[in-house]
């Protein structure tokens, strides 16, 4: 936590003092997004290659939208129902907490962008 | 009523009445008028009746009858039959409800960033471990193989079965412990205090019996202990008569599961001997009834050997009777000997891929042999076995009966011994005394010699073709000898010099025992038969004794004295 903290502070800083540090801070906000924008996936129970799909589908989908969580989902639904069957859910986001009820082996919940979660599910 | 054949034909007539009755006609013959004769005009053929005329009178009489009485003109039955269609059956039934289940998570930017950062050092310190793990050679000599740990979220079936059967194995080790528990028991403690009343003799106690269920056909040709693992041994399988199947299996047993081998290789041949290497107690050298010799690697998975002499140029052309692994080579690869019906003594080295083997010599022709003929009747050599203490020493019993000392160093055989009248089966030099070796043959003599002397020290006659005999691991004057009657027979010289302690029928008769082994740490000893049994036997105590002047001294002094004795016994009695 104290390493965050401390992220934020530097790029605080950075926004303020530009011309006097030539934007070490929004390197490290940059080091830290690029070495850590890899898709991580923190909980699933779907079979292999469902999977590999789905967490590519919402790669793509959060980087085309990457300023409109909305449209991201939407997009993400839209093909998951297409691909997999009628009703799944989906919800992108940087902080939120959920408890959700889903079809066995239809969950993927992971970590993109060093900040963003999203959470796709089904149940009809 | 009228008749239905009767035709009728009515005439109806239509008369002009005011035109027909006053018509003239000028005749010219008569030169008058005469009236002219009533002809119709037209004539047509009808069914219509006047009511009132005769007919008609009679006709509507018998309609008013007919009417009452069906006939045949007013009545047609018709009938028709709709299509039945045949029934069938229609059923339904809904997709169940999928399963549902619960899941609940808080994404929090901490979360996400400690989580990264947890997969970040994983990452690393697994490419560390990589490179380790590549590193180890060889390695341990477990039975089961490692399971890599995988970090994967989905399902771990897979995983669960292969974990599974290692705990199945050792479950099923308790069972057998708790089936054979009487036994095991016996092997453990069971000492036949009967034996002091026999005198000398002893008997030995059948323990485990080894039968897999495939292989009731197939006889035991050969078996070997692990040095290492001292519970398992090696069978092999396999039938040396034309007549019989062409096939072969290798089975591994520890008498901790006699129900069923621990390893398992079927051979496309019979496996005519088995030799498990000393330290590297994973590889195992085959023999095979069809000349070729494989090299099984009990670590490696899979049903195939690891080497194969198939492709190999120096490989034998007739069957491989016996293998015996040797030393290490110069740049420390494994090397074993075979000796087979193609009269040659061949040593194969385990190369990266493949075998190499090197002719070490050539088995002299048995003597009826014509000069020309030599290199197309060959001697069959038939055993094999390297002295303990000189590994470079060996000897090769013959088909001919006839025992040739060699060295690896020489292409000419250093000595022959006229050894048996027939076949020799088997020869071996004794574990602890350097001069002596035993022969047994198909003359139904074993013989023991010393190595400077030309005829046998002892020969004992056993009644029967002597298939096996083997010396016992801690006395250098106790052996064992196998007969085809079904018999063990154990000696022990330092005791007795002119019988068995122990003739024991330990099969039926009609089946012949074909191999023998001690094994190397306790007092028991396997016997094979023809039929694919192996039977464990513990040998009770006054077969193992050791003579009184031994109590601090090792074996091997014992034996010499012995000899020495025997020597001076033979001399005398010369």
């Amino acid at each position: 936590m104290t390493t965050l903290t401390e992220e934020r502070v530097c790029i605080n800083r950075d926004r303020t003092e530009r011309m006097a540090e030539t934007g070490d801070g929004k390197k490290e906000d940059a080091d830290y997004k690029r070495l850590q924008s890899f898709p991580l996936i923190r909980h699933t129970d779907m079979p292999e290659e469902m999977r590999v799909e789905t967490m590519e589908l919402c790669v793509t989908a959060c980087e085309k939208f990457a300023s409109n969580n909305e449209s991201a989902a939407k997009m993400i639904k839209e093909s998951m129902d297409k691909k997999f069957g009628s009703s799944w859910h989906v919800v992108i986001g940087e902080g939120f907490g959920f408890e959700v009820t889903h079809e066995v082996r239809n969950l993927l919940y992971m970590f993109f962008g060093g900040s963003l979660a999203v959470c796709v599910w089904k149940c009809s | 009523m009228s008749n239905l054949s009767e035709k009728t034909v009515v005439l109806r007539r239509a008369r002009l009445n005011a035109a027909t009755s006053s018509l003239m006609r000028f005749s010219f013959k008569e030169c008058c008028f005469k009236p002219v004769a009533d002809e119709p005009d037209i004539e047509i053929e009808g069914s219509l009746v006047h009511k009132d005329s005769e007919e008609g009178q009679i006709l509507c009489a018998e309609k008013e009858v007919g009417r009452k009485s069906k006939t045949l003109f007013s009545c047609i039955t018709t009938a028709t039959q709709t299509t039945i269609n045949p029934p069938r059956e229609v059923a339904c039934q809904t997709e169940s409800q999928p399963l549902l289940v619960n899941y609940s998570a808080t994404a929090n930017q901490w979360e996400i960033y400690d989580f990264y950062q947890e997969e970040l050092q994983k990452r690393t310190s697994s490419t560390k471990k990589d490179e380790k793990e590549n590193e180890i050679a060889e390695g341990a000599e477990g039975v089961h193989g490692n399971l890599s740990l995988l970090r994967d979220f989905t399902d771990k079936s897979d995983h669960d079965l292969a974990m599974l059967s290692t705990a199945a194995k050792l479950l099923e080790y308790a069972v057998n412990e708790n089936i054979n528990g009487d036994i095991i028991a016996d092997f453990k403690h069971f000492e036949d205090e009967a034996d002091e009343f026999r005198g000398d003799k002893g008997t030995l106690l059948p323990l485990w019996e080894f039968q897999y269920n495939k292989v009731k056909s197939l006889p035991v040709s050969a078996l070997c202990w692990n040095k290492k693992y001292n519970d398992l041994f090696a069978v092999g399988l396999g039938s040396h008569k034309f007549t019989e199947l062409e096939c072969g299996m290798l089975l591994f047993y520890t008498w901790r599961n006699n129900n069923h081998p621990e390893f398992l290789f079927n051979t496309d041949s019979g496996v005519m001997c088995v030799d498990i290497h000393e330290q590297k107690s994973h590889l195992v050298a085959v023999g095979l009834f069809n000349g070729n010799v494989c090299v099984y690697n009990l670590m490696a998975k899979g049903d195939q050997p690891i080497y194969n002499s198939m492709a190999s140029s120096g490989k034998h052309s007739g069957t491989v009777w016996q293998v015996k692994w040797w030393e290490d080579d110069l740049y420390g690869n494994h090397t074993f000997f075979s000796v087979s019906a193609d009269g040659r003594v061949v040593s194969w080295t385990l190369g990266k891929y493949e075998l190499f083997s090197t002719n070490i010599i050539k088995l002299p022709p048995m003597d009826k042999v014509p000069d020309d003929l030599n290199n197309v009747i060959v001697t069959a050599g038939l055993t094999l076995d390297f002295h303990k203490q000189k590994p470079y020493h060996f000897l090769v019993g013959t088909e001919a009966g006839k025992i040739h000392k060699g060295s690896t160093h020489y292409t000419r055989f250093i000595k022959t011994y006229e050894a048996h009248f027939r076949m020799v089966s088997c020869v071996r030099w004794n574990p602890f005394n350097p001069k002596v070796f035993i022969t047994c043959g198909m003359d139904w003599r074993v013989n023991i010699w010393d190595e400077t002397t030309d005829s046998p020290v002892f020969t004992f006659d056993l009644k029967s073709s002597v298939m096996d005999v083997a010396w016992a691991p801690y006395s250098s004057t106790v052996f064992a000898a196998v007969t085809a009657d079904g018999k063990v027979h154990v000696f022990d010289l330092s005791i007795n010099r002119f019988e068995a302690l122990c003739q024991q029928r330990v099969v039926s008769t009609k089946r012949h025992l074909t191999c023998i082994e001690f094994n190397p740490v306790h007092p028991i000893i396997i016997v094979g038969n023809d039929r694919g049994l192996v039977i464990s036997l513990k040998l009770s105590p006054n077969l193992r004794k050791n003579p009184k002047e031994e109590k601090g001294k090792e074996p091997s002094t014992g034996a010499e004295v012995e000899i020495a004795k025997m020597e001076k016994l033979l001399i005398l009695m010369r």
